[in-house]
């Protein structure tokens, strides 16, 4: 597999070794590794199902490995679990439970990025209003920053979300299917944001998407999880035929059209490819027809 | 205007002794479920929140059977239900509601052989109706202070924990992330719900409990932004419709059939409905544009 | 415990239980518990209405109740679910307690809606309870494949034509009719407990859905007879013995689940790390 570039470890922000998961009798996850370093873009990519969102709540603490070592900054996770990535770690979940009546503006929202976990009402304060400004201005949220945020497009409150994340100064920043239910447009918008976050403060990104491609231009390094097992390196060394055949466990072609990528199985007994056993028919596991 | 101001405020209204009772009473309980409601409807706990009105009210009606102080007897009930549902731990709404609704059912059948008790052991009849719609106007003043500390027990509660309550709807992921202890909260904010409804259950009844504690706040959240704005919107909404349900039930018993006069509930029911339709009432187009596709 | 005039309450029991077996699975299923609630408190502010205008007491509930749901069911489409139901409900209540206190004498009537007068049901009650009984089951069994759909899988419902709405108003209504002719016989408070009870308790037992609705039907008679037994001998009202037992009964089968689950969660911990997937 792809390995690891050398590096020295106190660089590392986020270490995995050796990470399985089994749920229900089920093997989700097996011998999963790879590290992130500071201002890397790094897509976790796969098709649905295949556990990127179970690895992301592993990293987080919400889930516990059934093997394997989970490090942040140097400090491995202890077996308590508890999730102590502090503010080092910002997480942007797939899923938001907002009903529309919740009484909450963009401007609440963010602010509770702040401090939402402490007790008591916060007392309102200009470092407070310039911290809450400054991360919606980050995510070009400041237009509908008095809007209820139940009333928001998807698109939108991904954005508020991302400055609900940022406002306590992540060094890496984790984001849950972001892209998932979005139109183009919208989606290039999330995108270009987190580059820019990346590239100016020099904050980690780690995203996992099942379409790969709004993402090909900007990821430097990927994690390709399939068929519970990751391919990890940069997006050259990762998108080959030979490694995600041997990832999959059966052929498949990895073909590159007009700067898109398509990961299509082929039928049993291909070149190069490990196991003639196919589990699925023809398909079309990945494509960039968004 | 000064002939219709006599005509809604009959004489002898604000002098009289029970009706500042009320008043004052009835306003704290109002405060109180407004705010602590805000929470109820946006975390869909509606039918819990009437639940432990009438878990409470069964508890009332015991320690009225054994001779206890009905307050603590309402208490008792309200917060082991507030337990119970706890334990029971389902995190899923339908599954929650089933559970509730079984509480519910298991404490109507314990308050039907408590009436039953009571109408056999002493003469009491009524009592049914003075549990579901309780007695305003006729507290006394001893247990006045017990009901205002209470009250802002279960109010002070909910106020500090406002923030992770919100944080943990927005997101309980990101709320455990943060070191919040999310299944606490939860049950922190239980158990203030149910010193909240039995408190109002017991001075204003079960079903003006669940009126005062929902309906305001759901006619506070299409009007309020801001989850301040939305608490004291809730609050003011009840005590405005918890006093002109007193002023006119006082009236009422000028109004045919003589003397008797009619029930408050009716009356501050009937206000916080005409609240919560007069919140239809928006402005069109206040609400944004979606301008791409809409959240899932 | 069996002459002539208790084997109407056994009949009337028997249908009644059924009936509530059958609907209550659906409104378990639905998680529409509130509403199952709130419709009959709608049958007792009937009720006493009818006696206030000196109208037919069935004709006061029939219209209350149904209110009552279609209420709920427009009110549903733009507020929350749970909101709706709480409002509708408090407004009936409400409106309940306006007619109760005017009208002259009505302390033991209220008692009996709420709680039921099972011992008290005449041979003539029987034959409405039985008509309504049998068309509400009639109506869920017609219903029965896109209401199971509907509650289970709404979007799949909706793509194969199954109208969300449609199913919801129509099991209102069905909760309505159902209602509306028990609430005289166990009280508006315990039918609603008869609902939810016996249903609950089934589906942590399966979720088969022929089954859980059978299982349905046999806790709920369980319940029934043996609370006729006991409410027979001790004089304590019926009611009492519905909610305790379907408590019991719901623990029970949580209990039950528990266990399958910890059961499940210690093999996955015991299985050997890496074995093949």
């Amino acid at each position: 597999m792809p390995g690891r570039a050398p590096g020295s470890d106190a660089d590392e922000l986020l270490r995995l070794d050796g990470i399985g998961v089994r749920l229900s009798g089920r093997e989700i996850l097996r011998d999963v590794g790879f590290t992130i370093r500071p201002g890397e873009f790094t897509g976790l990519i796969g098709p649905n199902g295949a556990g990127k969102t179970t690895l992301l709540r592993v990293i987080l603490g919400l889930q516990q490995p059934t093997s394997g070592t989970v490090a942040i900054a140097g400090t491995p996770r202890g077996k308590a679990g508890r999730a102590r990535g502090g503010s080092m770690v910002g997480y942007v979940p797939q899923k938001l439970l907002i009903e529309a009546d919740m009484p909450l503006r963009v401007r609440d929202v963010v602010a509770l990025g702040i401090d939402g976990h402490r007790l008591g009402i916060p007392f309102p304060s200009r470092a407070r209003r310039e911290l809450v400004a400054e991360a919606l201005r980050a995510v070009g949220a400041e237009r509908y920053a008095d809007a209820r945020v139940g009333e928001l497009s998807g698109g939108e409150q991904q954005r508020v979300m991302i400055a609900h994340a940022l406002i306590s100064r992540p060094r890496l920043l984790l984001l849950d299917e972001p892209l998932a239910n979005l139109d183009i447009r919208s989606a290039q918008g999330i995108v270009a944001v987190l580059a820019r976050l990346a590239r100016e403060q020099r904050i980690a990104v780690l995203i996992s998407a099942h379409d790969m491609n709004p993402l090909v231009q900007v990821m430097e390094r990927i994690v390709y999880v399939a068929a519970g097992r990751a391919a990890v390196g940069s997006t050259d060394e990762v998108l080959r035929s030979e490694v995600l055949s041997r990832l999959y466990g059966h052929h498949v072609d990895v073909l590159h059209v007009h700067g898109r990528v398509l990961i299509v199985a082929g039928s049993a007994g291909g070149p190069g490819g490990g196991d003639a056993v196919a589990e699925r028919p023809d398909a079309i596991l990945d494509s960039g027809v968004a | 205007m000064g002939h219709f101001l006599t005509y809604v405020f009959e004489p002898g209204l604000l002098a009289s002794g029970p009706v500042r009772v009320a008043a004052l009473v009835g306003g704290i309980v109002a405060i109180t479920s407004g705010v602590v409601g805000v929470f109820t409807v946006t975390r869909g706990q509606s039918f819990a929140g009437h639940s432990l009105a009438d878990v409470a009210a069964t508890g009332g009606s015991g320690a009225f059977l054994v001779g206890l102080n009905q307050f603590w007897g309402f208490l008792a009930f309200g917060i082991g239900g507030a337990a119970f549902l706890e334990m029971i731990g389902v995190q899923r709404r339908r599954g929650r509601d089933v559970a509730t609704g079984v509480l519910l059912g298991a404490a109507l059948g314990v308050a039907a052989l408590f009436l039953y008790l009571g109408s056999v052991t002493t003469s009491t009849t009524g009592a049914s109706f003075t549990v579901l719609f309780g007695s305003m106007f006729v507290i006394s003043t001893s247990t006045v202070p017990a009901l205002i500390a209470s009250g802002l027990i279960a109010l002070a509660i909910v106020i500090t924990l406002s923030r992770v309550l919100l944080l943990s709807s927005l997101s309980p992921d990101i709320a455990a992330i943060r070191g919040v202890p999310v299944r606490a909260v939860g049950a922190a904010y239980l158990i203030a719900l149910a010193v909240s409804v039995s408190l109002s259950a017991m001075v204003i009844g079960a079903v003006l409990s669940t009126a005062l504690l929902i309906g305001p706040a759901a006619t506070a959240l299409r009007v309020a932004k801001g989850p301040v704005r939305a608490m004291a919107t809730a609050a003011v909404t009840g005590v405005i419709a918890t006093w002109l349900g007193i002023i006119l039930a006082y009236d009422s018993y000028y109004w045919p059939p003589h003397g008797r006069g009619w029930p408050v509930s009716f009356f501050v029911v009937g206000f916080v409905a005409v609240f919560y339709l007069l919140s239809y009432l928006r402005v069109p187009g206040r609400s944004r544009e979606r301008a791409c596709s809409p959240a899932s | 415990m069996f002459t002539g005039l208790m084997m109407n309450t056994w009949i009337a029991a028997t249908i009644v239980a059924v009936i509530a077996g059958v609907v209550g699975f659906f409104a378990v299923l639905r998680g529409s518990t509130f509403a199952a609630h709130a419709i009959p408190n709608g049958a007792f502010t009937g009720a006493a209405g009818a006696s206030l205008l000196g109208i037919n007491t069935i004709v006061g509930l029939v219209v209350f109740s149904v209110a009552g749901a279609l209420g709920i069911g427009a009110a549903g489409r733009r507020a929350r679910h749970d909101v709706a139901t709480a409002l509708a409900l408090v407004m009936m209540l409400g409106l309940g307690a306006l007619f109760v206190s005017v009208s002259t004498e009505y302390a033991q009537e209220t008692y009996s809606l709420l709680f039921g007068e099972v011992f008290g049901v005449s041979a003539a009650e029987v034959l409405p309870i039985a008509c309504l009984g049998a068309v509400s089951i009639a109506a869920i069994i017609v219903l029965f494949r896109p209401l199971l759909l509907s509650s289970a899988m709404p979007e799949v419902a909706e793509a194969r034509g199954v109208r969300a709405r449609r199913m919801e108003i129509s099991f209102l209504l069905i909760m309505a009719l159902a209602t509306s002719m028990t609430v005289p016989v166990v009280g508006a408070l315990l039918m609603f407990s008869l609902m939810i009870g016996p249903a609950a308790a089934a589906r942590s037992f399966t979720s088969r859905p022929g089954l859980a609705m059978t299982l349905s039907v046999a806790f709920g008679l369980v319940t029934v007879w043996t609370g006729i037994v006991v409410s027979y001998e001790t004089n304590w009202p019926l009611g009492f013995f519905v909610g305790v037992m379907g408590a019991a009964f719901y623990l029970f089968g949580r209990a039950w689940a528990a266990v399958r689950r910890t059961r499940a969660v210690r093999a996955d911990l015991a299985a050997p790390v890496g074995a093949a997937a």
